[in-house]
């Protein structure tokens, strides 16, 4: 993997974190993406069609298009995935799973939630952050190649 | 309603537009700042600290605001009860983050690049998404 400035990183996280902040300024509402894409396929308030609705579908839609702007204007990135399908699919599973059972993922809880210093959002994160890293460790370091 | 709409599509893509300038689209890059005991890459310690800063001010100046400026009132969460959903919640969220390096936003922001491996994650956490609306104690809640 190609070694990366921390600017860019920096730089990434500050339009991140702009963005949120707009978006609670202006529209009141946290930009978590869980609620969002949860809300967008019609899994909150029995699927009718709210306003609510069609902003999260208009904040998703903008994130692949803020994306892909970046990919083609700033810099084309490195995408390396190398786990199974069977991976791809039980991770996705439990990411999903998770994230609605816990209320809110890395941009809910992570960004917006620790910048108001919420106490369900800093267990949230903590929780995650060091499962995730255990999780790692089994799969690179005990069990090595098993999975 | 139209404004509020046009100011989602501009803050998503500031968001989408950052997911990918911070390399948060490669999952590899997340995997290795989750891996303590390896080659430690800090690359999502930089975006989070970055993403912190205008966040954090935005709700220092929401302190001031009666209602935000394009809505009636402000829609944020206001529950401070940690119970069993929560942990067991982020903990699965957290295994699942941990064996591939995707969460919910990098994978939005990465169906741009049509690559089969996100959409297939894609499919699955909506699955797991709506899975969670099967659980008993969820569907009590709903009912009542």
């Amino acid at each position: 993997m190609n070694e990366l400035h921390f600017l860019w990183p920096l730089a990434g996280g500050l339009l991140i974190g702009l963005s949120a902040a707009l978006y609670l300024l202006f529209a009141g509402r946290i930009a978590g993406i869980t609620g969002m894409t949860a809300t967008v396929v019609g899994l909150v308030d029995g699927g009718s069609w709210s306003p609510a609705r069609t902003q999260a579908l208009g904040f998703l839609g903008g994130a692949v298009l803020g994306a892909g702007l970046a990919i083609a204007f700033v810099r084309e990135p490195e995408i390396i995935i190398t786990p199974s399908l069977g991976l791809l699919v039980l991770g996705g599973l439990l990411v999903g799973f998770g994230t609605r059972l816990g209320s809110g993922c890395t941009s809910g809880h992570g960004v917006c939630g620790l910048a108001r210093l919420s106490p369900r959002s800093i267990v949230a994160t903590i929780t995650f952050m060091v499962v995730a890293a255990l999780t790692v460790f089994v799969v690179r370091h005990v069990l090595q190649g098993v999975v | 309603m139209l404004n509020r709409t046009l100011l989602a599509v501009f803050c998503g893509i500031l968001f989408g537009a950052g997911i990918a300038v911070s390399d948060m689209l490669n999952p590899a890059r997340v995997l290795a700042f989750l891996d303590v005991a390896g080659a430690w890459d800090p690359t999502l310690a930089f975006v989070m600290g970055g993403a912190l800063i205008p966040s954090a001010a935005s709700y220092l100046i929401k302190k001031r605001m009666a209602a935000p400026i394009l809505d009636k009132r402000f829609h944020v969460p206001t529950n401070r009860t940690i119970d069993t959903p929560l942990v067991a919640g982020g903990a699965i969220f957290g295994v699942g983050w941990g064996l591939v390096g995707l969460c919910p936003g990098p994978v939005v922001a990465a169906l741009v690049t049509l690559k089969w491996e996100i959409i297939v994650f894609a499919i699955a956490m909506i699955v797991g998404m709506a899975a969670y609306g099967y659980l008993p104690q969820r569907r009590a809640k709903v009912a009542a």
